[in-house]
């Protein structure tokens, strides 16, 4: 494994919304050197900004904290990367995840969230798996394979 | 808001909202605050949300839509998304969000 490994990047920021669209363009840039397609590029954004706004709106309740995106691409083929993001953040916790990530729900009526946060990063990653713990924090995991059309270019 | 004469324009009953070139959490309540002043102030009745110039939204810009369709719907207004590229298109459709606004590219 640990030969396949090409790229790793770590990104620390404050839990502002400013940084929303910080985090996804960072990941945009991130894999904006393979030759993937507009949409997976869009994919990859949509998710990250949903993850990293859940961190701040959910996580820290609007009063800030530290939010962190771990990105790592790994060669799987020849014309194979997966990319793994991780949004980590040390705020409030989820108490039930399985309940949160049900299309729909949302604890921000108030903020007019939509409740389809986890939906998105579902429909635009290949995989979403969330660690959390009450007064811990949150982990969101994704995953997504990105296909290469033209290696050489 | 600096240029809100440009960003929300009221014809008929109709209040016509640019939506910025990123839709997210961080633009979505300053989106919400001109819109509900707009709506209380001059009797709107229709909302048009108008994504020409947006290449990036996530689910914020659902919640913005639902919110103010939720304002308007209870007195017989109706919601609009016009100009929308494919992608916004496919997160309306696919979110079910046609159920409430029509689309109209």
């Amino acid at each position: 494994m640990e030969e396949n490994r090409i790229n790793e990047i770590k990104l620390e920021f404050e839990a502002v919304s400013e940084n929303e669209a910080l985090a996804r363009v960072v990941a945009a840039a991130f894999i904006a050197g393979l030759n993937v397609t507009v949409d997976e590029l869009e994919d990859v954004k949509t998710a990250v900004s949903e993850a990293v706004t859940n961190a701040i709106i959910h996580g820290y309740k609007e009063c800030g904290g530290t939010v962190v995106m771990n990105a790592v691409l790994k060669k799987e083929s020849a014309d194979t990367y997966l990319l793994t993001v991780e949004i980590c953040d040390t705020g409030v916790g989820i108490e039930d995840v399985e309940k949160a990530m049900q299309p729909m729900f949302t604890t921000g009526l108030e903020h007019e969230r939509s409740g389809m946060g986890f939906s998105f990063m579902e429909a635009f990653m290949d995989k979403v798996r969330v660690v959390s713990s009450p007064n811990m924090g949150t982990v969101v995991h994704m995953e997504k394979r990105l296909k290469v059309y033209d290696e050489r270019q | 808001m600096e240029s809100k004469a440009r960003e929300y324009a009221i014809i008929d009953n109709y209040l016509c909202i640019k939506m910025p070139t990123e839709v997210d959490h961080h633009k979505a309540a300053g989106i919400r605050e001109c819109a509900d002043r707009m709506i209380l102030d001059d009797k709107v009745k229709n909302i048009v949300f108008d994504f020409e110039d947006t290449t990036f939204m996530d689910s914020s810009g659902l919640g913005i839509i639902i919110g103010r369709y939720r304002k308007i719907s209870c007195f017989g207004g109706k919601v609009y998304a016009v100009n929308t590229n494919e992608r916004i298109t496919r997160l309306l459709t696919t979110s079910g969000m046609t159920s409430i606004i029509e689309v109209v590219s």
